[in-house]
């Protein structure tokens, strides 16, 4: 599964890659389309010392394992959101006629390696934060958990979002919300929201453990909401939770594709 | 090899359920050359589709190489190609050799099997001299060959094709004939094709299947689909007659 999604993925960078300056052209300006989302961060912190109780450190910190987790679900999962035009236009059944997963086929679909410039940027950004804060092994152990339960958990998003378009079939801003909603929310920390939206990405959908709950754990702090220990250590097993019915809506999906004439 | 029996499914538009094929049973066994006919509309792509798990029948049940098509769609395309006259299955935006080169490893066929394969399709096809051009760029003659030389490169048992001679000249239609003959002659792959061009029956298909209003209105030879319309000399006749009483 794996080296097939690499071999279609390296297939599609080559064909981009025909166009060299084009490319290079793309991963700059994605890169500092990027950097311009954590100069807000940085002006906020010219103007005050600490939000909602975390210091600037703190919150690239949090910002950082966010957008690592969606920059790189982004490059390799949001090819996802083209299924609403392969089912209007019916091209989805060339997808089903291949013996690998439509998923799989789906995620690769014109993928665009261009999108590394956002990985990278989120990437220098958590390990400045990583460096400032001096954070160690005893609790940096969690940050890479962090990073691949959030990639779990925006996958499963996307997922989602794509199995809801075989239902609504022309609605990808409706799913758009979702994804890239939730990276907004999640680049700051939840401290800032109201307790019933942290309550509901909390228990419904599992956002706070993108980033929040194993960042407080990395951060060594109490959470400002008051949940037990304990729900620092929930991010993999919550990705899961909500990773099974994405599989499901799915494969349900598919199950019910109407085709078009011809 | 293929085994419908009172398949059907359905659709809801806006309210209303249309039954675009309702109890078909049709039996195709291995190594068999079946022409499938139908006014538009009749039923013979969602069948295809159902064939392929493309769609998922709304009721009886479908077989292909022994396997249920909606349920074990990829472990099916092992053992199945396709091919739409209407759409091509290939990367639009890759050259042709590119397309079979990813088909390759998707199906997971050795390297020596493809290049041997590749060199007998590209003769036969006469693809030499477009392989390296990408496909959008190809004409509908050359996709079609492209297509078809795709959907055999794992050199599967059955051939599923939905009008694969739409569009084409005499001499395309001509070439893609002989070929679809001898691929059934020489490996006995099964081949199904539905189309609207009743030259394609006469020349390929010793069965011919006719669908109407989504279900089986005519199982035979084609001698014997003739002498349905005893005094009629010619298939276009004959053919016209069944669709037109179908109608009523």
């Amino acid at each position: 599964m794996v080296r097939t999604y690499f071999l279609l993925a390296w297939t599609w960078t080559r064909a981009a890659a025909a166009y060299p300056g084009s490319f290079v052209l793309m991963v700059a300006l994605g890169f500092v389309a990027a950097a311009l989302d954590v100069a807000v961060v940085l002006i906020i912190f010219a103007n005050t010392t600490a939000l909602a109780g975390f210091s600037r450190e703190e919150v690239l910190l949090l910002y950082g394992a966010a957008g690592l987790s969606f920059s790189l679900c982004d490059t390799f999962v949001s090819n996802l959101d083209r299924v609403s035009q392969h089912i209007k236009s019916g091209t989805f059944d060339t997808f089903l006629i291949r013996p690998v997963g439509a998923w799989i086929q789906l995620t690769t679909d014109r993928f665009n390696a261009t999108r590394v410039g956002r990985v990278l940027q989120a990437a220098i950004v958590l390990g400045y934060a990583i460096a400032a804060l001096g954070i160690g092994w005893e609790r940096g152990w969690m940050i890479p958990v962090m990073v691949a339960t959030g990639v779990v958990i925006f996958a499963a998003l996307w997922t989602l979002a794509a199995a809801l378009q075989f239902v609504l079939t022309d609605a990808p801003e409706v799913t758009n919300a979702f994804t890239y909603g939730s990276n907004q929310l999640t680049q700051y920390p939840l401290a800032v929201y109201a307790r019933d939206l942290v309550k509901g990405v909390t228990y419904v959908l599992p956002l706070a453990f993108v980033n929040w709950q194993p960042g407080l754990y990395v951060l060594g702090r109490d959470d400002p909401f008051g949940t037990p220990e304990a729900m620092r250590f929930l991010g993999p097993a919550a990705a899961l939770v909500l990773a099974l019915p994405a599989a499901l809506a799915w494969r349900q999906g598919i199950r019910h594709y109407r085709s078009t004439g011809s | 090899m293929i085994e419908l029996d009172r398949a059907g499914r359905s659709f809801k538009v806006k309210r209303e359920v249309v039954h675009a094929v309702r109890d078909l049973s049709l039996t195709v066994a291995a190594g068999e050359f079946v022409g499938c006919l139908g006014p538009n509309g009749a039923g013979k792509s969602t069948t295809i589709k159902m064939l392929c798990g493309i769609l998922t029948p709304t009721s009886g049940t479908v077989r292909v190489a022994g396997l249920d098509p909606s349920r074990r769609r990829t472990a099916l395309a092992r053992r199945l190609g396709v091919v739409f006259g209407q759409r091509t299955t290939l990367w639009w935006d890759l050259p042709l050799v590119d397309s079979f080169e990813l088909i390759r490893h998707l199906y997971k066929v050795d390297r020596a099997t493809f290049r041997s394969r590749l060199g007998e399709l590209t003769e036969t096809l006469d693809l030499g001299a477009f392989l390296r051009t990408p496909v959008r760029q190809l004409s509908l003659g050359q996709r079609m060959r492209g297509d078809l030389a795709a959907a055999l490169l794992h050199a599967p048992d059955v051939l599923v094709l939905d009008e694969p001679t739409i569009g084409l000249d005499v001499v395309s239609k001509a070439g893609i004939r002989d070929f679809l003959r001898r691929v059934n002659a020489e490996r006995g792959t099964t081949v199904l094709l539905t189309t609207h061009d009743l030259g394609d029956i006469e020349r390929l298909c010793r069965r011919v299947v006719l669908i109407g209003h989504g279900s089986l209105a005519f199982d035979g030879t084609l001698e014997e689909l003739m002498a349905t319309a005893p005094g009629q000399s010619s298939i276009e006749e004959v053919v016209t007659r069944l669709y037109t009483a179908g109608a009523q």
